[in-house]
């Protein structure tokens, strides 16, 4: 038997299996290290970092709604400064590889935060959070406008060699446009997508869920909208995308790979479950032994489209 | 230790009325683990929807003749879509259970017990009380419910020596009114502080005023929280509670694993 390999690169950062846990559903990686070696993990992406400490929004901050979920945190995190210091030191002797979201409410602080990751050992690489949907200020004026996102990125290329993965919102009518602008200006891969805009209401007392009034929705419920998003990337870039958006077992992994994405990254399924990422090497492991495939990024983008499946009842 | 996640069995589900229930699952795993106060994620399904766990306090550690652990159970009170389901649970079900999590309550340093419980929030004191009976320390309960009918266990505790101080809304059994209301009356009574050590379980007002009146009192306080919660890890940041901090600052503190037990005097009421 051949060994199987899983791995996967975007610039200096070289994962031994495309499964990330995204932002905002792994706490800082660490929450988790008692039920999930971390190093088995292709990389742990941090809960959204800006420089200085926030509080987040106000409970109730999440909502459940059919297969899928709302959220509006706010974007509660300790800052840039106390993440090095407390939670850096503990990751890397973990050996996760890291990737850390950060967020600005200005270009100026997405340059200064990029300056200080790349000044610091162990940092893997820079998820930009430019599409976060639940905080004014933050990020997502540079995520819905194609100038914008050109400009944070390029910006944060001129101060940094850290592989750099733009976030995008699927809260545009192209996505695929914005992966272009990333693109352009020099991203090492684009990630996609963020949660989509929303809201619940309870009828009985006539008042938002969420204390945001609006939130995020995340979970399966939106997967094949992503699966789609991806999929357009992928026609549009040559850099790896990293995809995402209600997987929740090892098949849905396959399916936005066969989109187009070279990784993936798990959120909301941590939360139903976060003994699920050996189940999902389990599945990949089983999925490239009954398809003899060696190499699983040779599945990446390998949709046929000449004709559909068929059918199965 | 870390959590373990067990699909588990349906033992029995006993209706203790239209809203409570109490569910005995085979998660002896889960159950040789947990200490008073820690809370277990529960769903019915393992298809999407509803998709998140829901947590509930360890009602119950069941254990054979012999000793060994061999179920929990949770008190559940019917209120949305996973209670709903999980009142109407039968033997043979599957459940899923993730646990055990969260800080238990610390035992009282010095002198009694006095457990606070509101409703349903009867939860985490079956345990407590073992454990504190356990190691001989004098513990009273003050429970409240709206009836007498919704007063449950009443015999459990009293078979274990804990004694009790009831009310109902309705005056059926007991002080007529709050739980406060007692509560109170036996504050006023103590000779001086760090007498007892007053833990609370049950909705934010009475908890509220119990974290008040156990500080004007001069009496430690421990109170379990309930938050809507996405994971139970720390993951999602969904439960917060306001926490005072040692350099004056609140701070969103998850009651998933900064909780659900929160010392009363830190806690920032709304």
């Amino acid at each position: 038997m051949t060994a199987l390999d899983m791995s996967v690169r975007i610039g200096s950062l070289v994962m031994p299996n495309p499964l990330m846990a995204a932002s905002g559903c792994f706490g800082y990686g660490l929450e988790y290290e008692d039920v999930v070696d971390l190093a088995t993990l292709g990389g742990v992406v941090s809960k959204g970092l800006f420089l200085a400490e926030r509080q987040g929004h106000k409970p109730e901050r999440i909502a459940e709604t059919p297969a899928g979920m709302l959220n509006a945190i706010g974007l509660q995190g300790i800052g840039v400064h106390r993440f090095i210091s407390e939670k850096l030191p503990l990751l890397r002797a973990r050996k996760a590889r890291t990737i850390v979201n950060i967020c600005g409410t200005t270009l100026d602080e997405y340059v200064e935060m990029a300056r200080i990751l790349s000044d610091t050992e162990g940092v893997d690489a820079l998820e930009i959070n430019i599409s976060c949907p639940n905080i004014k200020e933050g990020g997502i004026q540079f995520g819905c406008s194609l100038d914008g996102t050109f400009g944070v990125v390029s910006a944060i290329r001129k101060v940094t060699s850290l592989p750099i993965i733009p976030k995008l919102t699927p809260n545009v009518t192209s996505p695929a446009s914005f992966a272009r602008a990333a693109e352009d200006a020099g991203a090492d891969a684009i990630s996609l997508v963020n949660t989509f805009l929303a809201m619940a209401i309870d009828v009985e007392q006539r008042k938002p869920k969420l204390s945001n009034v609006v939130g995020g929705l995340s979970g399966p419920a939106i997967r094949p909208i992503a699966v789609r998003m991806v999929w357009e990337c992928r026609q549009e870039v040559k850099i790896p995308i990293v995809g995402m958006g209600g997987i929740m077992d090892h098949r849905d992994v396959l399916e936005f790979m066969i989109a187009g994405a070279n990784a993936v990254q798990v959120g909301t399924a941590n939360f139903v479950d976060p003994f699920i990422w050996a189940k999902l090497l389990d599945g990949l492991t089983d999925y490239m032994q009954r398809h003899q495939i060696t190499r699983l990024a040779d599945i990446v983008g390998a949709l046929d489209t000449t004709s559909p499946a068929k059918a199965h009842a | 230790m870390p959590p373990v996640d067990v699909r588990a069995t349906v033992i029995s589900n006993v209706r203790l009325s239209r809203d409570y229930n109490v569910l005995t699952i085979a998660a002896p795993e889960v159950g040789a683990l947990t200490e008073p106060g820690q809370f277990v994620m529960l769903k019915t399904t393992d298809a999407s929807d509803p998709m998140l766990r829901r947590p509930f306090s360890v009602f119950e550690v069941l254990r054979d003749d012999l000793g060994t652990v061999r179920a929990i159970s949770i008190l559940n009170k019917r209120a949305g879509r996973t209670t709903g389901l999980i009142y109407g649970l039968e033997a043979g079900d599957p459940v899923w259970c993730l646990g055990p999590l969260g800080l238990p309550f610390n035992p009282p340093s010095s002198g009694e017990a006095w457990m606070v419980a509101g409703g349903v929030g009867l939860a985490p004191f079956a345990t407590l009380a073992e454990a504190l009976v356990a190691v001989q320390v004098p513990t009273t309960l003050f429970y409240g419910a709206r009836t007498a009918d919704e007063l449950y266990y009443l015999e459990f505790f009293d078979r274990l020596g804990v004694k009790l101080v009831l009310t109902t809304e309705d005056g059926g059994v007991g002080v007529k009114g709050r739980v406060t209301g007692p509560l109170e009356e036996s504050l006023k009574a103590l000779d001086g502080p760090n007498l007892v050590t007053v833990y609370a379980c049950g909705p934010e007002p009475m908890l509220a005023a119990v974290a008040r009146l156990a500080e004007r009192y001069g009496q430690p306080s421990e109170v379990s929280m309930e938050r809507t919660m996405g994971c139970g890890l720390g993951g999602c940041y969904s439960c917060v509670v306001p926490v005072k901090h040692a350099d004056g600052l609140t701070r969103y503190v998850r009651s998933c694993i900064g909780g659900p037990v929160f010392d009363g005097a830190t806690v920032v009421w709304e």
